[in-house]
């Protein structure tokens, strides 16, 4: 019964919304490097959207600017009503900032930690050691506010970060790579936060991430690549617009064999890191033509749904993960 | 069933009183000051050091000379001493500043609505306090030599000492902000602020200084506090001083005031190169 009734507000909100954050063209460059170049998109209150995208790809950027610590070279964005360039103050009244680097003291109780924030954005006396106490609560240290920051684990950090994040109430949460340096029980617990959060306070949450599982969990996503969106929608969206399976095949001599596929069953057959790569409907009867069309070529294949990573694929011709950058997909 | 599990996002939002921040940032200075034992005991055992050590060995070297200044030079040494301990204690607290940028506490506090100047009030304070207390300390020993103060003089060596400590302290924080690391820091410390108190007046007087020496200790304005310390510790050697004690504290207030706003107008920029 409760569920069928949140859910309809949800969708009605999406079907009428303005969004509470608005990007527009917005451009930055690091010197003769162009960190973003020319983002738009936007976010609908209370749902939880994801900047996917690899290392360098501009998330990062992106979330400097929102934030209000960085000013951007062009273009503009526009958070709860109010651009982070010109009115910085009225912004950061009403975004909560979890980053990615620590930003708890760790000389500090996690209490202290909490008092400290609370002054920053004026609230005090009793009514702040309330707040406290509610926020150590929900994020399950209640037992642990008089101990010192720097006797916890990462897990528990990354817990009074976001506690500190939300002291103040705020309608959006920005959220950069929250879940670096976690363990899987962790992230899991974070998560589940987050959309505790967005179900039952209603607060739009943009996080940045360069893990694809983490980006499936989120309502939408956009997929940045060297400072452009090249994709955004739900996951199932994205995924969709692949249109079909995902084929793999191994083979000695992959330019040559792919040349041919594309001649012979007139489809796109691609090349990737030494393996053929083809998108088509059906894959499992497709699979069996390949190997009669092309007997004794062919060493292995594999057919899969397509994840995000094969739309990032899709939109860029190369893999999320480049030679030279962490394989940490894990 | 007419609970409402939704509460609104945005609430009233009152604005931040800019003394509470600063208070917040003052104190939290002082608590990461005390829970390390260290720094804690190197106060207390600092200006001991300082001073015996330094004017021990300067005081059997140099035979007390004729001219305007004190008999020995343990006791001219004395304000210069005192001069050197907040120096040190007021830039090196600003390391913090350093630290805080490399940790992150920094980010959170610049992405909070908090006047930019409350941000310098409350880490200037704190780092004003900490040397204040350390310079006030170092009084303790004025009587072993000789040196007597009425209550008068007392409050005017705590004016000049958290004058002092306010402007260097500033001077550490504007100096901090745009640093990465804290060897850059100790570079300009030695370069910069360690002559600075040399011609201050800490070392040797101003009348016995050199032409092109003496220019520099007229527009050092660490010279007018050295200065003003003399004059309320030795009001007999009245004259031998740039200007008289009142107009020096006044020099040394304007001093405080400018490299605050300096503190301020660094911390307030904002570009298109990340803030923290």
């Amino acid at each position: 019964m409760v569920t069928t009734l949140q859910n309809t507000v949800r969708a009605e909100t999406g079907a009428q919304y303005t969004p509470v954050i608005r990007i527009e063209g917005l451009r930055h460059s690091y010197g003769s490097r162009t960190a973003l170049n020319g983002v738009s998109f936007d976010v609908r209150p209370g749902e939880i959207f994801a900047l996917l995208g690899p290392n360098g790809s501009g998330k990062t950027t992106l979330f400097r600017i929102l934030s209000t610590l960085m000013l951007p070279v062009g273009g503009r964005s526009l958070i709860a009503g109010f651009d982070p360039a010109q009115q910085p103050d009225e912004v950061r009244r009403r975004i909560g900032v979890v980053f990615q680097a620590q930003s708890v003291d760790i000389k500090l109780t996690a209490a202290e930690n909490l008092w400290h924030q609370g002054h920053l954005y004026g609230m005090r006396g009793a009514m702040l050691q309330e707040r406290i106490a509610e926020m150590l609560q929900r994020v399950g240290l209640a037992d642990r506010a008089q101990e010192k920051v720097e006797t916890f684990s990462g897990g528990m950090k990354r817990r009074v970060e976001l506690a500190k994040g939300l002291m103040h109430r705020p309608s959006v949460l920005l959220l950069d790579e929250p879940t670096t340096g976690l363990d899987p029980g962790a992230r899991r617990d974070l998560w589940q936060y987050l959309h505790e959060l967005r179900n039952q306070e209603r607060v739009s949450v943009i996080v940045t991430t360069h893990l694809m599982e983490e980006a499936e969990r989120c309502d939408r996503l956009a997929i940045l690549n060297n400072g452009e969106v090249v994709a955004m929608g739900t996951p199932a969206e994205l995924r969709s617009e692949i249109g079909g399976d995902v084929i793999i095949l191994e083979t000695s001599d992959p330019e040559s064999l792919a040349l041919r596929i594309e001649q012979r069953f007139r489809i796109q057959a691609t090349v990737l890191d030494g393996k053929i790569r083809i998108e088509r409907r059906e894959g499992h009867r497709f699979a069996t033509d390949l190997v009669e069309a092309f007997p004794g070529e062919i060493e292995s294949i594999s057919i899969s749904k397509p994840t995000l990573e094969d739309v990032f694929i899709h939109r860029t011709g190369h893999r999320f993960w480049t030679q030279g950058q962490p394989e940490e997909k894990k | 069933m007419a609970q409402a599990a939704v509460t609104p996002a945005s609430m009233a939002l009152p604005r931040v009183n800019p003394l509470l921040p600063a208070f917040t940032l003052w104190w939290r200075e002082l608590v990461r000051f005390y829970r390390q034992p260290a720094r804690v005991v190197g106060v207390i055992v600092s200006p001991l050091l300082f001073w015996v050590v330094i004017g021990a060995g300067f005081g059997s070297s140099l035979k007390p000379s004729a001219g305007g200044q004190p008999q020995n030079f343990l006791l001219y040494f004395f304000p210069g001493a005192l001069m050197m301990i907040v120096l040190f204690t007021s830039i090196f607290t600003m390391m913090s500043v350093i630290q805080d940028r490399n940790e992150g506490f920094l980010l959170s506090v610049m992405t909070a609505p908090v006047h930019r100047s409350s941000i310098v009030l409350g880490k200037v304070l704190g780092g004003t306090t900490l040397s204040a207390i350390q310079g006030l300390l170092f009084l303790v020993f004025a009587p072993l030599i000789g040196i007597r103060m009425g209550l008068e003089q007392f409050l005017l060596v705590v004016l000049i000492t958290l004058l002092v400590a306010f402007s260097l302290t500033a001077l550490g924080f504007a100096i901090a902000w745009k640093m990465e690391s804290a060897q850059g820091f100790h570079a300009i410390i030695n370069l910069f602020l360690l002559p600075m108190w040399m011609l201050s007046g800490a070392l040797f007087p101003f009348s016995n200084a050199w032409k092109g020496i003496k220019l520099l200790m007229v527009i050092n304005p660490l010279t007018y506090g050295s200065d003003a310390l003399q004059l309320t510790l030795f009001p007999e050697k009245l004259g031998s001083t740039i200007l008289p004690l009142w107009p020096s504290i006044a020099v040394l207030a304007a001093f405080t005031i400018l490299v605050f706003i300096a503190g301020f107008v660094i911390a307030n920029r904002r570009s298109t190169v990340p803030a923290a």
